[in-house]
């Protein structure tokens, strides 16, 4: 257990665990509501906040936390009145954060594609206990909302139009997942990195249901995974020279493929049983048939 | 108790983009009334059963929901709403049981469960008489069980009121009997329905009025029509397929 000894190691495995609850827990609304390429979009339009975060030399992780939320709720607005032509302006902020990015940290004096890469892909030894306080905070956040509110984000995500029929403030919701969801892209940032935050917020809830038949149990079984994954990778990078973001996440990948294969025989044996269960099977007669050439003149 | 109406639509106007789908309708709903929404494909019923639960907005005319214009209406408890049934699932697997509880936030909003609320979700399940399937996931539902989900969601925070888009719309024989049993026994027990349908069917013995709807506008509101099921509709595009004795022409060669 030698890799619990360094400081660096202890934030990495915190900020790594922090990480593995939070994704997964947000991630399960996205998916719910078809969303799941949603966090994608966030991780993207977040790089215009951390190219802000240099330019104007404050912290990178809260000017992207502010800049992602802006671009979520702007990205919910678009989903919820914007009827037609929603992809096209999703596409045009998913760019344009991007391409913001890339100009902002260029123009900035300390700033270089280097620092962005950090950030892109995750740079988990280098996470400050300043950044652990703000990663702590924002998982705070997330987990109070994502279990707090569970049973009111499972509603409006399993049918919109009957939520808003109970009475639910469903417009107050859609836009509380939005920005949940962007907090949980920054909180991912520093672990896994940008373009690598919404395999975790997808992958752990898809393996999940390869086995699961209720929200609750793919829920707990997501979260499960998120952490296994993170704690996993994060102690591999610290023993062999890879790059722990990516590590995580085909570690989440193998868990995918693992339970699918595993789902495989359980299904069978579900449906043999319920076949079992049907006590009556076809014993209805089929009238007798006719030729059917008889009616067929040509 | 007072004698208002459960519904009250008039002169309700409304258009999807520019085109108008109703042009002046007028519905009413009494305590304890079973009425039924007839019309063809576009006759504007849908439309009029959303705006009725705010889902469409109107252009002109009144709603009123239990005698409160439905603008200031917060009660959606007493309202059940079952909408037409999807297809497309969600993206996350969810029990028969998760799905009905949605139906009791219309009761408390926020909050935790209590015991009352669980037992409501049983009696609910129960009703649709999927009792012994309450653990099992919805997508491993046929379209009729499914649609006795919906139902028994609605029918979660006990209400006065249903209302019901298309609940016969590809449901299984069987199914559509425990359905009309379902909802005898709601009737029995007092609560008011408005349901839209294609054709009156197993539910026609249920039924006190029609009101029939063309292009938007009420052209029958009465007894619901005598005649056989949907061939009784006005604009009721009734295809026969071949008359006896006419050569069935099938292919290339006829």
């Amino acid at each position: 257990m030698d890799f619990l000894e360094p400081a660096f190691m202890q934030r990495a495995l915190l900020a790594a665990v922090l990480v593995g609850i939070t994704a997964p827990a947000v991630g399960i609304y996205l998916v719910q509501r078809r969303q799941a390429l949603m966090g994608d979009g966030i991780g993207h339009v977040a790089m215009t906040g951390v190219g802000l975060g240099f330019l104007l030399n404050s912290s990178p992780v809260w000017m992207a936390t502010l800049v992602a939320i802006a671009g979520s709720v702007a990205m919910e607005l678009i989903r919820a009145y914007g009827k037609t032509r929603g992809d096209l302006a999703l596409a045009l902020l998913f760019y344009g954060g991007m391409a913001g990015g890339v100009l902002l940290i260029n123009l900035s004096p300390t700033g270089s594609n280097a620092n962005l890469s950090s950030y892109l892909f995750g740079s988990l030894s280098t996470v400050s206990s300043e950044d652990i306080t703000a990663i702590a905070v924002l998982a705070a956040f997330v987990i109070l909302v994502t279990v707090g509110l569970r049973r009111q984000l499972f509603a409006v995500s399993q049918d919109e139009e009957f939520a808003r029929v109970t009475g639910l403030p469903v417009r107050l919701l859609n836009l509380l997942i939005a920005v949940t969801a962007a907090v949980t892209v920054t909180v991912a940032m520093r672990v896994v990195g940008l373009l690598l935050v919404s395999a975790l917020m997808v992958v752990p809830v898809a393996a999940a249901q390869q086995l699961t038949k209720s929200f609750r149990a793919t829920f707990v079984l997501a979260v499960a995974t998120g952490i296994t994954v993170t704690l996993a990778g994060t102690v591999t990078s610290y023993y062999q020279d890879v790059p722990p973001g990516a590590t995580i996440v085909l570690y989440a990948i193998g868990v995918f493929v693992l339970l699918a294969l595993l789902a495989a025989p359980l299904a069978r044996r579900r449906a043999k049983a319920a076949e079992a269960a049907a006590v009556d099977g076809c014993d209805s007669t089929v009238p007798a048939g006719r030729k059917p050439a008889d009616d067929v003149r040509v | 108790m007072n004698d208002d109406p459960v519904i009250s639509v008039r002169g309700a106007t409304a258009a999807l983009g520019a085109r108008p789908v109703l042009r002046g309708v007028d519905l009413t709903v009494g305590r304890g009334e079973v009425v039924a929404l007839l019309g063809a494909n576009g006759s504007g019923k849908s439309t009029a059963v959303r705006a009725v639960i705010g889902q469409v907005p109107l252009t002109g005319g009144t709603i009123e929901l239990f005698g409160t214009p439905r603008k200031r209406f917060r009660d959606w408890a007493r309202v059940g709403y079952v909408p037409q049934r999807t297809t497309a699932a969600a993206g996350v697997p969810a029990t028969i049981r998760e799905v009905v509880s949605s139906g009791r936030l219309a009761r408390r909003r926020f909050g935790w469960t209590t015991r009352a609320d669980r037992a409501a979700v049983e009696r609910a399940i129960a009703l649709v008489g999927l009792a012994d399937r309450a653990k099992d996931s919805v997508s491993a539902l046929s379209g009729g069980q499914h649609q006795r989900v919906l139902i028994a969601r609605a029918l979660a925070s006990e209400p006065e009121l249903l209302i019901m888009d298309e609940p016969m719309a590809g449901v299984d024989l069987a199914s559509q009997e425990i359905l009309a049993a379902t909802l005898r026994e709601q009737v029995a027990g007092g609560t008011s329905v408005l349901l839209v349908l294609h054709e009156l069917g197993p539910l026609e013995p249920l039924i006190d009025r029609a009101v029939v709807l063309r292009d938007g506008c009420v052209v029958h509101d009465g007894p619901p029509p005598e005649a056989l099921g949907q061939h009784a509709l006005p604009g009721h595009d009734h295809v026969h397929p071949h008359a006896a004795g006419e050569p069935l022409r099938t292919g290339l060669l006829s």
